[in-house]
């Protein structure tokens, strides 16, 4: 065999995630030693895998080709299964799970329609670089391409939304392809694998033996950075006078927020965290500016806008963080470091790439900093900090209450925040609720802001929830979610109550779709097409009814002085999951906003008031 | 807009072309030509694909290629470092009146007659791109009837090859 096939072969036992053979034996069976091959069924084989994975809890729905796996489930003391309501749940339980714990979430579902209400989450998880595995049921392999009962060429489908995918087709390959799968999911740049396997090929006679050897010839993510490269960017950052740290959602994927911190305090450099990164950094720390991009604080834009130097950490520039890439931070030099080169100079050319994982880069940049430090200085921030702070004093973030003195959605997010604390997990759906959380939730600590930061999916709120919830039992999780999100997922509501996850759900209830409507407002001289729910003029659904209907608590909150006292007795409830229906106002905006396809330069804090637009001086 | 050669080794396992096709397509990039075929390696499978793009999508090509977990290897072959090679099977109206003035063209080009009737020929030729436009250019007045014609396969200059060599 010539080298450049050689074989990365890894054994899965170096994946943290793996079983030790001590643990393998706690099965109820006695295991035979690692290695061994015993005669099993490619359904117990799959459980088997999963059991030496240790996965803990997959969450799922069986259907006819998937059964023969839902068989020795049934017998698993080691796998939790968690019977969801639509396979759309059981994938965003997977990703909420992999988001509060950093593990590898598992999710599964038969074939044809099972497996294409899995797409939605998938893409999600791809879009927001998230561990998981989803095992999906395929018809036998003879009726394969026959259009057979609930056939879908699901590798086919799920090809451009996951990391990778595999469909097995001899029993043999199950132990392989599920530790590579996870070896895939969580390794380098994480994301979504699915496995695809067919009935056939569940129910038919095999080997099993563990640890498997795995054969991935083409896969071997760079995890070192260059040593060269980090000096060259620790000499950019000792010479540069208005800098920023441009922190992205992989600081916390490659859990280097104390290695953030001290590069941080080390340097005394502004620090802006992105949607997906809010956690990383403490929002009490001095030197953070908040959130970047188009919803972003004021402080964190401009100081984008005006910078000499981005260092940008597991940040992707993503369009929601630059506005128009032509006039996005035109003065800055950009430091690039991911661990995927593909992101690097993919929307704005770096001046200094740096591969790897955020942790070790971070890492070597603090050493070479310090070095750096001790041969030549580094500037004075403080005029910068000077300039950083008066936008953040001028225009911190706030709101204003409602003029038709309705329920103001920003207060009751940062009463909850206030009352439940940095401690609680926060998953938010995505519209107007999911902005304000963003903005108004102090977040202290990485993997308790959950969102669908890429993808936007409406309803990610409450089944992501639910997963964290079984992966961090021990702390409140609460969904924070608008009532048009609320509509498309609150059948989980149902698998919290039964299977015992007592989240508690926030319905930010302004009776539309309010982020559509605020640009309606905006942008389509206040035409509102199709916005309004009628949640508030029908109360339709009445969401205390319907929560009660679901096996759940449900209070409501109409005004500002029943607030505090709504939020202390959900908090109170613990044997079952608490909905509160919050009615808000209609016509609360987000605010700051740049406007899409206009440049940050452009950033309003509120209506009509641009803080970058005549103040183009930068004190130096 | 420059013409790129790229030589991609993937594992030969099923799926492997659609996953690269797709990822051209919805990354908005324009295939050429493209040529699958074995190697000396039974599990891998070398693809030539001839792209035109600007350098720095170039560059995204081939950071998205590499991300495909099936692929092994990428590399650019240079035109002047390398061979590059294309299959064309043309039919030409060639009765007798004008046979033997096809056959000189064949001759010219350093083509074969792979399939003769009385009245047309069957032509193999192999050559660049330019070649085998030129031998089309010549053939037209006769009357071309078919024409079928393989994607690019190249192989770099040298005792070097992309195969034995460090995976990258």
């Amino acid at each position: 065999m010539t080298s450049a096939t050689s074989r990365s072969e890894s054994k899965p036992g170096a994946t943290p995630a793996a079983a030790s053979p001590a643990q393998l034996g706690n099965r109820p069976k006695p295991a035979p030693p690692a290695g061994t091959p015993v005669r099993v069924t490619g359904a117990q084989s799959l459980v088997r895998s999963l059991e030496s994975m240790d996965v803990e809890v997959v969450f799922g729905i069986p259907g006819g080709t998937i059964l023969p796996a839902y068989d020795p489930l049934l017998d698993s003391t080691k796998v939790r299964h968690v019977l969801v309501r639509h396979e759309q749940g059981a994938g965003h339980a997977a990703t909420g799970y992999a988001q509060a714990t950093g593990k590898v979430g598992v999710c599964m579902a038969t074939s044809g329609p099972g497996a294409t209400n899995l797409v939605t989450p998938l893409a999600d998880a791809n879009m927001d670089s998230v561990p998981v595995v989803a095992i999906t049921g395929q018809q036998t392999r003879p009726l394969i391409g026959t259009d057979a009962f609930q056939e879908a060429d699901i590798c086919g489908i799920t090809m451009p939304v996951t990391k990778h995918n595999f469909l097995v087709t001899d029993p043999v390959d199950i132990p392989r392809t599920i530790a590579e799968a996870f070896h895939l999911a969580s390794t380098g740049r994480p994301g979504p694998v699915l496995v695809d396997i067919p009935k056939d090929v569940l129910q038919e006679q095999t080997s099993f033996s563990w640890p498997p050897e795995m054969h991935l010839p083409g896969y071997r993510p760079t995890l070192r950075p260059h040593g060269k490269q980090v000096r060259e960017a620790a000499k950019l950052i000792a010479q540069a006078r208005r800098p920023v740290l441009y922190v992205g959602g992989g600081v916390i994927k490659a859990q280097a927020h104390a290695q953030l911190k001290e590069l941080a305090e080390l340097t005394g450099i502004p620090v802006v965290t992105t949607l997906m990164a809010r956690g990383a950094f403490p929002d009490s720390h001095p030197q953070h500016l908040g959130m970047p991009g188009m919803h972003g604080s004021v402080a964190a834009v401009a100081s984008m806008q005006r910078a000499d130097l981005l260092v940008a950490l597991g940040a992707r520039f993503d369009d929601r963080v630059t506005g128009q890439l032509s006039s996005f931070a035109p003065e800055a030099k950009v430091v690039h470091a991911d661990i995927d080169p593909a992101e690097i100079s993919k929307n704005r050319k770096a001046d200094v790439p740096i591969v790897g994982d955020c942790a070790e880069i971070i890492k070597d940049l603090i050493e070479a900093v310090q070095a750096e430090t001790e041969r030549g200085g580094t500037q004075d921030l403080a005029p910068w900090w000077t300039q950083v702070r008066s936008w953040r004093d001028t225009f911190p973030a706030g709101y204003e209450w409602p003029a038709d003195g309705t329920l103001s959605p920003q207060y009751v997010i940062e009463r909850i925040g206030r009352l439940v604390g940095p401690d609680a997990v926060y998953a938010a759906g995505v519209g107007q609720h999911q902005m304000w959380a963003a903005q108004f939730i102090k977040y202290e600590n990485p993997r308790t802001w959950l969102n669908s930061g890429g993808l936007g999916t409406m309803g990610y709120a409450v089944p992501a929830a639910m997963g964290a919830k079984f992966g961090v039992p021990d702390k409140q999780v609460w969904a924070i979610d608008g009532d048009g999100c609320f509509q498309m997922t609150n059948q989980e509501l149902a698998t919290c109550a039964i299977e015992g996850a007592p989240i508690k759900v926030a319905v930010i209830n302004n009776g539309n779709l309010g982020m559509v409507r605020q640009w309606q407002n905006l942008f389509y001289a206040e035409r509102y097409s199709n916005t309004d729910l009628g949640t508030h003029k029908h109360r339709i659904p009445d969401f205390t009814l319907l929560a009660e209907a679901l096996g759940c608590a449900g209070l409501r909150c109409e005004t500002k002085d029943e607030v505090d006292d709504v939020i202390r007795r959900a908090m109170e409830i613990n044997d079952r999951p608490v909905v509160i229906d919050f009615v808000v106002g209609k016509d609360a905006q987000v605010w700051p906003m740049v406007a899409a396809g206009t440049g940050n330069d452009e950033i309003m804090a509120a209506r009509g008031i641009r803080p970058l637009f005549e103040d183009d001086e930068v004190s130096q | 807009m420059s013409t790129h050669t790229l030589s991609v080794l993937v594992e030969n396992v099923p799926g492997v072309l659609a996953r690269v096709a797709g990822l051209f397509s919805r990354r908005g990039f324009n295939i050429e030509s493209l040529a699958v075929g074995p190697t000396e390696n039974p599990e891998v499978s070398r693809m030539t694909i001839v792209v035109a793009v600007e350098e720095l999508p170039l560059e995204q090509v081939t950071k998205q290629l590499n991300k495909l977990v099936n692929v092994i290897k990428i590399v650019e072959l240079e035109p002047a470092a390398s061979v590059q090679r294309e299959l064309l099977l043309v039919k030409v109206r060639a009765d007798a009146t004008v046979r033997s003035q096809v056959l000189e063209t064949v001759q010219l080009f350093r083509a074969k007659v792979v399939d003769v009737s009385p009245e047309a020929l069957t032509i193999e030729a192999t050559g660049t791109d330019d070649k085998l436009s030129a031998l089309l250019r010549m053939l037209e007045p006769y009357g071309v009837r078919e024409i079928v014609q393989s994607g690019m396969v190249a192989v770099g200059r040298g005792p070097r090859s992309i195969t034995a060599s460090a995976p990258r």
